[in-house]
């Protein structure tokens, strides 16, 4: 039977992949952003099984919040993202270093 | 009383030191030299008190300096016979310098400090010779090295100068060293630095014996032999005589002074000052006898060829020492110490003479530029000669009691060290008479030998710039040397008087046996069974100095006026002698070899190894440069790159997760 | 039974397009994969029997911000070609990371206990009383968390001024109605009454 555990277990996986991906990436940083979304995505996964097998509501309430904060998140950071790239010319990731110490 | 004509140059030396710019020249010369004439007569007042009068040994108390347990030091000022001699000794010396020093120093644009240090140097000595306890003699003596240093390395600017001063000061402190073993073991033996309670004691600890160094050895021996080291760095005994003939880098006043009448006695002095305890030692008395001897004899061969007229006057100071050592060797204090006064009388009379000759002759020092020159500067050269009659011991001068004085004790002693020290001082006489007859004959006498002296050319050249050059082949190149100054004369005359006269005076009261007992009054040991027996010794023994003189003026003549290629005719045939005099029997090179380079090698390896490779290393330097690799390694963390600090914050995510779930609540 | 194949067939796509989301050397296909994440996603939300927010992800996620992925994309023009493929050196130590994590996260989610009073059903149940999921969520986000829904209502709001005060640039040179001005505009302003000569112009 789907437990419980089953669904964490399948939330922690998506969770370390898209940790994985934002420091793996040697590519661009739009693959740094759908990685934020891959772990937004997780937590939801989280948060709805628990309200399932706790028959509360609040877990999907509360998921129905991290969506909204999640696209509001998204569109900024598309944004800054396009002036990134309009004063910069490129999104590669290894020129993106001026807080170099 | 006494206590003003201790403290007086003292205070006349700070004055003049510190104050020097403010009074100016004239006013420290006034003070230093008013004020050592003023202590001078307060020491002539209580010498005379001693010697005609019936005075009693008195002691000053000043102060108390260490109360620590069992050790307990004052300053005091002790005054008996022996005390007042060397007070006029010192102050009348000293006056007299100051006096001189006014002319000889004229020119020189520091002449406060000069004054300054002489009286600081005369302070020091008073405190030596006044001491009441050993504690307080070796701040005297430590002061007087001061001083000597000072004074030698009085034109600091030049290096020959600095290294003698700091040679001088080196090998004194060889000297002090055994001197302060010498003062730590008489204080762990008697209990007490006091002299008075030292010397009251000795008879009770005569014959004792203590473990040092691992071997059982007799106390009396072992005590004086240390406290003898130091009295032969001081007075420049063989072994630790090397800075001597060095110290006449400083200017003449000084070595009339300090080396040769002050503070190279000091060392006699204290052998005097504790005879007590060296009479409790045969060992003692034999090793200082030898070593006089020696020294006598050393000083003298070496002064036989030198060409600097003061190192000749040096090495005969260095060989009269010698000769006081081996009187006090033989037991004779007295005796030593009417040759230390007389000696301090003509000695100062040479080497102040001597200076006057270099004055003339525009600071040219060197003999062989010398020549014909009691024609131009009489007065110098009738000073001299009585200085160099007195020396050598001429008859009825103050040297030929001194020094017969000790050739007879020496005799009369009867011991193996005693008998040798009479066959040797007898040969050094020769030597002496040789020398001291040299230096005039090459000085005074023959043609002037001027021209080659680059001094000379430099003032004929000064005071005939523009005038034609006339040709001289008479060897003077056209320079007129003049008389010096009253000022500088002055002196001379007074320490003339005192070298024809002083033996004369005094030797009754020095070295008679019943006189001298009465005189001494128990201020040193003074065996009157050994003064009557000077008396006693066969006629041979009383003409040999007599001999001496005269041969030693035979030789002297013969070589520098009758025939004067037979130096060159010596120098060719001997050469190896002649270096090995002339090198002063290569101490000097030995010791260099033996200490000097392997101290400095110690010092390099220390400095290079040790310091900078080690300590630096490790410390201060290494501290430092850990500091700038350590934050260059922590600059790697700010790469400027977001996801390695997402790295870096999820290691520290997965680290915290792990020590919530690992640690224990 | 059919649950349980579907949960496995869900979780496997959503793990999978996961891993090509991050390991794609395309971005456009990276956005692809994203998009069949959030699908599975939302499967696997209707298989617990949350379908308003399944479907919620459907429309929002995938309708509007994967597909604002998608435009950023390709406005930016990337030359994928061009970027460098860069040096793995980091590999070792962020598999090593990322696996202590996961294992920590495991050993959390299958060690966890329930707190006081909290009982973990076996079962899934629906909504309460005949109320349908949607009607569920409702009854409790517009009255326990009204005040909630209003501030995320301003985030958004906060988001799209935002995302346009960033982005607006200006243009010159364009010509705009401004209505104020031309409300304020006289008669006296723009007419001028002139008398003109016989056969001659009129200057302006």
């Amino acid at each position: 039977m789907i437990g419980l555990t089953h669904y964490l277990a399948v939330s922690a996986a998506l969770f370390v992949l898209g940790v994985f991906g934002i420091f793996l990436n040697r590519r661009n940083i739009i693959i740094i952003l759908m990685s934020l979304e891959l772990i937004l995505l997780s937590v939801n996964i989280n948060l709805v099984a628990f309200s399932a097998f706790l028959h509360q509501v609040h877990g999907q309430i509360f998921a129905m919040f991290v969506l909204t904060v999640a696209a509001g998140e998204a569109a900024i950071g598309l944004a800054i993202l396009v002036i990134y790239f309009r004063n910069r010319g490129s999104v590669a990731v290894d020129q993106a270093d001026m807080m170099k110490g | 009383m006494v206590t003003i004509l201790v403290f007086l140059p003292l205070l006349m030396a700070l004055v003049a030191g510190l104050g020097g710019r403010m009074i100016g020249h004239t006013a420290a010369k006034a003070l230093t030299t008013g004020g050592l004439f003023v202590s001078a007569a307060l020491a002539w007042t209580t010498f005379i008190g001693f010697w005609l009068n019936d005075a009693q040994a008195f002691t000053v108390p000043l102060l108390d300096w260490i109360e620590s347990g069992g050790l307990s030091v004052q300053w005091a000022l002790k005054v008996d016979t022996l005390t007042a001699v060397m007070l006029v000794v010192v102050t009348s010396v000293s006056a007299l310098v100051h006096l001189y020093s006014w002319g000889y120093m004229e020119e020189d644009p520091s002449q406060s400090r000069f004054f300054a240090y002489l009286s600081l140097f005369t302070f020091a000595m008073l405190m030596l010779v006044t001491a009441d306890n050993l504690v307080q003699m070796f701040f005297g003596w430590e002061g007087v090295g001061l001083a000597s240093y000072l004074l030698i390395g009085f034109w600091y600017t030049k290096p020959s100068a600095n290294a003698a001063a700091i040679k001088a000061f080196v090998v004194n402190r060889v000297g002090d060293f055994g001197f302060s073993l010498g003062i730590f073991g008489t204080f762990l033996v008697f209990g007490s630095v006091s002299i008075d309670t030292i010397l009251a004691a000795v008879p009770q600890h005569s014959g004792q014996t203590f473990s040092f160094l691992g071997s059982t050895v007799d106390v009396m021996t072992c005590l004086t032999l240390l406290l003898f080291v130091g009295a032969m760095g001081k007075s420049a005994q063989l072994g630790l005589h090397t800075w001597l003939p060095d110290a006449m880098e400083g200017p003449t006043p000084v070595s009339a002074l300090i080396h040769a009448a002050t503070m190279v006695t000091a060392g006699v002095f204290m052998v005097c000052r504790l005879s007590p305890m060296f009479e409790a030692s045969d060992t003692t008395l034999a090793v200082v006898t030898v070593i006089g001897a020696l020294t006598a004899f050393f000083a003298a061969t070496v002064g036989m060829v030198q060409n600097d007229i003061k190192r000749v006057i040096a090495y005969s100071t260095c060989s009269q020492l010698g000769y006081m050592f081996f009187a006090a060797g033989t037991g004779a204090y007295g005796v030593a110490m009417f040759h230390l006064f007389t000696h301090a009388f003509f000695k100062a009379l040479l080497f102040l003479g001597a200076g006057s000759v270099i004055h003339a002759m525009h600071h040219e020092q060197d003999m062989r530029f010398y020549g014909g020159l009691r024609k131009h500067i009489p007065i110098t050269f009738w000073m001299m000669t009585i200085g160099t009659l007195a020396l050598t011991g001429f008859f009825f001068t103050a040297g030929y009691y001194s020094k017969d004085a000790i050739l007879e004790a020496a005799f009369a002693s009867g011991t193996a060290s005693g008998m040798f020290a009479f066959v040797v001082g007898a040969t050094v006489a020769l030597l002496t008479s040789f020398y001291s007859w040299r230096l005039v004959f090459l000085t005074f006498f023959g043609k002037p030998r001027w021209a080659g002296s680059e001094h000379i050319q430099h003032a004929v050249h000064d005071a005939h710039h523009g005038d034609h050059h006339h040709a001289h082949d008479d060897g003077t190149a056209g320079y007129h040397p003049h008389e010096s100054p009253l000022s500088m004369l002055i002196p001379l005359f007074v320490l003339g008087a005192g070298a024809l006269f002083a033996g004369w005076l005094w030797h009754g009261a020095f070295v008679e046996a019943e006189e001298g007992a009465a005189f001494w009054r128990g201020s040193l040991a003074f065996d009157t069974h050994l003064m009557h027996a000077l008396h006693e010794v066969p006629a041979w023994v009383v003409w040999t100095p007599s001999v001496a003189f005269f041969a030693g003026l035979g030789l002297a003549w013969n070589a520098y006026i009758r025939r004067p290629t037979i130096p060159l005719w010596w120098r060719r045939e001997v050469p190896g002698l002649y270096d090995f005099l002339l090198k002063k029997w290569y101490f000097d090179e030995l010791y260099n070899a033996i200490f000097i380079k392997p101290a400095l090698w110690f010092g390099r390896l220390f400095w290079t190894r040790g310091d900078q490779q080690t300590i630096d290393r490790f410390g201060p330097n290494g501290a430092a440069d850990m500091v700038v690799v350590g934050s260059n390694l922590a600059r790697r963390f700010q790469s400027g790159y977001v996801y390695s600090y997402a790295l870096v914050m999820l290691v520290g995510l997965a680290a915290a997760a792990a020590w919530m779930m690992g640690a224990p609540r | 039974m059919t649950a349980t194949i579907a949960f496995y067939l869900f979780a496997v796509t959503l793990l999978t397009g996961g891993l090509f989301v991050i390991t794609s050397k395309n971005p456009v296909h990276s956005v692809l994969w994203l998009i069949v994440c959030f699908f599975n996603a939302a499967g696997l939300f209707i298989l617990l029997g949350a379908e308003f927010l399944a479907m919620l992800l459907v429309i929002v996620y995938v309708g509007a911000v994967a597909v604002l992925f998608l435009f950023v994309v390709m406005m930016l023009d990337i030359d994928f070609k061009a970027l460098r493929r860069g040096t793995l050196k980091n590999l070792p130590l962020g598999l090593f990371v990322a696996g202590i994590i996961l294992t920590e996260t495991l050993l959390v989610a299958t060690g966890w206990q329930p707190g006081q009073g909290v009982i973990v059903h076996e079962a899934l149940a629906g909504p309460p009383a005949g109320m349908s999921n949607t009607q569920w969520i409702g009854s409790q986000l517009y009255t326990r968390y009204f005040f909630v829904f209003s501030m995320s209502g301003l985030l958004l709001l906060a988001a799209m001024v935002g995302a346009i005060v960033l982005t607006h640039r200006r243009r010159v040179g364009l010509k705009k109605q401004d209505i104020a001005v031309q409300n304020a505009r006289t008669p006296a302003a723009t007419l001028g009454v002139g008398k003109a000569g016989l056969g001659q112009g009129v200057e302006l």
